[in-house]
């Protein structure tokens, strides 16, 4: 658990980087005693540069790049990034939202390690980034088609791979499924519900 | 004529060179395409993915609790410094706090699977540049590390002994002693290992000066764990950012001076003899503080006692939705990260409220780590390829998930 030293520490810094990047951050906030910025997607390059660089900010490694998909919001997809200063013992996250057909900066030319886990966000969510030198799948197989982390993308996926004796090599072929998929829906409708509750009208029924 | 031959016979030098998939020295199924000019690497272009089992998507479609086991087949050479991450993770966004003997617990095993890793990384690794009966030593000590494992979890590898709240069940007193005992003798094997390796003329000529970390190679490249302590850097998660008890414990953290594979080879050995010196503390300190609840008591997380379900209408019922429906985690997003110990193993974790994790992305500290071999590997002899993808401690597992 963090101490209340520390998330003071933490929402300080937020003021700090939203007033000397007035363009590029929306809002930082402190949750579970972590520090978000949603920044503006058009000015990510420069915010993260001036993460890196700043003496009081000082992000010099670079954690984790990921995607998020979040369908029915105007802009699907969120881009987040992670970062952490091993000097100052912080780390932060910043997140940016993108659709499918904007690209998102690349920022390679800050970290190289950003290739691959840029490559992976393309590969799973179909996101993509402008000026990334390489940008191929990664993870999943070759000649694959669709983005798989999408929610709108089966679990079961579209084909599946089997070592085929006759032919003597790997063919594919359409998922078939022996039985349906049970994907069990827990949302019980009898938790918090307010109003309306199914076969109330029966109680104002005349009696016969 | 004769520049025309000179010219073809400077281009016979470059060739390419498909290393793996199948290939012993690859760790698991890594394919690399090694361009060479003569025996020196111009360039490493690795294709990773042969081992993706979509583990994220997969924990889309699992309540908290189903998708715990996944952490196990990740990196599956220490599987519950994996289920820590995912514990700790799902804890923060809950808001609790383990009960103080799941923690030692948990610290105990977090360890033990530290010299599982290293055991097997040092073993493995020092059989790459061709010495032979190390790995032997490093595998009947890390099969009595197995049966440690078994006896806890029943399982000797895919544990699934941490839960939400803490560990599944407590420890019977005679294997707190066993494991006691094994850390008394467990450091001669050190010793002997060492006393093979360390010194060793030929070991020596293969690492030291080779894979050379420096300090713009660690920012540049997101590395974690050994690969920036062996460079000199005392970065340790368990000291810098402490989660579980850690921060009470007393240990040291051993780092290296010039961040070549020897140093980091080092840096793994010294490493294991500080875990058996942190198991030795959890194990003084369970003896001292006595038996207490490993599993938040009267939470909706831990199941309830058998004895209470035979009495119990209510008791029944919360077991009922509890492996079924699961618990339901607040809205919100973290990120918890451990020191696994191949560097930092983080889960970022998104929770739209519900019995199911929205988004859990998984950070594993191999990613990074194989992705900068082409920096790692340039202007390197090929036989030293196999070298320094050793000491990266790599696990497919984690990388391709």
């Amino acid at each position: 658990m963090m101490t209340s030293e520390a998330i003071e520490a933490l929402t300080e810094l937020g003021a700090h980087i939203a007033g000397r990047q007035p363009d590029a951050v929306k809002s930082a906030d402190v949750n579970v005693g972590e520090l978000t910025i949603m920044a503006e997607r058009d000015h990510v390059l420069g915010l993260l540069r001036f993460l890196r660089d700043d003496q009081q900010c000082n992000f010099e490694t670079l954690i984790d790049i990921c995607g998020v998909d979040y369908p029915e919001n105007a802009e699907r997809f969120e881009v987040v990034y992670h970062l952490l200063s091993m000097r100052m013992n912080h780390r932060i996250r910043v997140r940016v939202s993108t659709d499918e057909d904007t690209p998102v900066a690349s920022i390679t030319s800050l970290w190289p390690c950003a290739d691959w886990f840029e490559r992976e966000a393309f590969d799973m969510y179909g996101i993509q980034f402008a000026d990334h030198p390489d940008l191929r799948r990664i993870l999943t197989d070759y000649g694959f088609e669709g983005f798989p982390l999408r929610k709108d993308f089966p679990l079961t996926g579209h084909y599946e791979v089997r070592y085929d004796d006759l032919e003597k090599r790997v063919v594919y072929e359409p998922v078939e499924l022996p039985q349906e998929y049970r994907n069990f829906d827990f949302l019980s409708p009898w938790e918090g519900m307010t109003g309306h509750i199914p076969g109330d009208e029966k109680a104002e029924e005349p009696t016969e | 004529m004769a520049d025309t031959a000179h010219i073809s016979e400077m281009e016979d030098r470059k060739f390419t060179l498909n290393f793996g998939p199948q290939h012993p020295a690859a760790h698991g199924v890594l394919r690399m395409i090694l361009d060479l000019d003569g025996e020196i690497v111009t360039r490493v272009d690795s294709h990773i993915g042969l081992l993706h089992r979509g583990t994220e998507k997969l924990l889309e479609y699992k309540t908290y609790l189903q998708g715990m086991p996944y952490f196990d087949r990740l990196d599956y050479c220490s599987p519950m410094n994996q289920e820590h991450a995912w514990c700790l993770a799902i804890e923060k966004l809950l808001g609790v706090e383990v009960p103080r003997r799941a923690s030692l617990i948990r610290v105990l095993y977090s360890e033990l699977g530290r010299i599982m890793s290293h055991l097997l990384n040092v073993g493995t690794g020092v059989m790459d540049v061709g010495a032979l009966t190390p790995i032997t030593w490093c595998f009947e000590e890390r099969e009595k590390l197995c049966v440690f494992y078994e006896r806890a979890s029943g399982s000797r590898m895919h544990a699934a002994y941490f839960r939400p709240g803490g560990v599944h069940q407590d420890l019977p007193q005679n294997l707190i002693d066993d494991i006691a005992e094994w850390c008394e003798h467990f450091p001669r094997l050190l010793d002997q290992i060492e006393s093979l390796v360390t010194e060793n003329r030929i070991f020596k000529q293969r690492n030291v000066d080779i894979g050379v970390v420096d300090e713009k190679t660690i920012m540049d490249w997101g590395f974690s764990g050994v690969m920036v302590r062996g460079s000199g850097f005392a970065w340790d998660l368990r000291r810098s950012q402490p989660y579980e008890c850690y921060s009470e414990l007393d240990f040291k953290i051993p780092v290296g001076r010039n961040g070549d594979n020897y140093d980091r080879y080092v840096c793994r050995m010294e490493e294991m003899r500080e875990s058996v010196k942190i198991m030795q503390q959890c194990i003084d300190l369970m003896s001292k503080e006595g038996p207490g609840p490993v599993l938040l008591a009267g939470s909706k997380m831990a199941p309830p006692r058998r004895a209470e379900m035979k009495n119990s209408m209510e008791a029944l019922i919360h077991h009922f939705k509890l492996y079924t429906e699961g618990f339901h985690v607040p809205e919100g997003e973290c990120y918890a990260a451990v020191e696994a110990p191949k560097g930092e193993f983080g889960v970022y974790l998104v929770s739209d409220g519900t019995n199911r994790p929205y988004r859990a992305k998984i950070r594993a500290p191999g990613y990074p780590h194989l992705q900068a071999m082409d920096h790692l590997c340039k202007g390197h002899m090929l036989a030293d390829v196999s070298a320094i993808l050793g000491t990266l401690d790599i696990v497919f597992g984690e990388i391709d998930r």
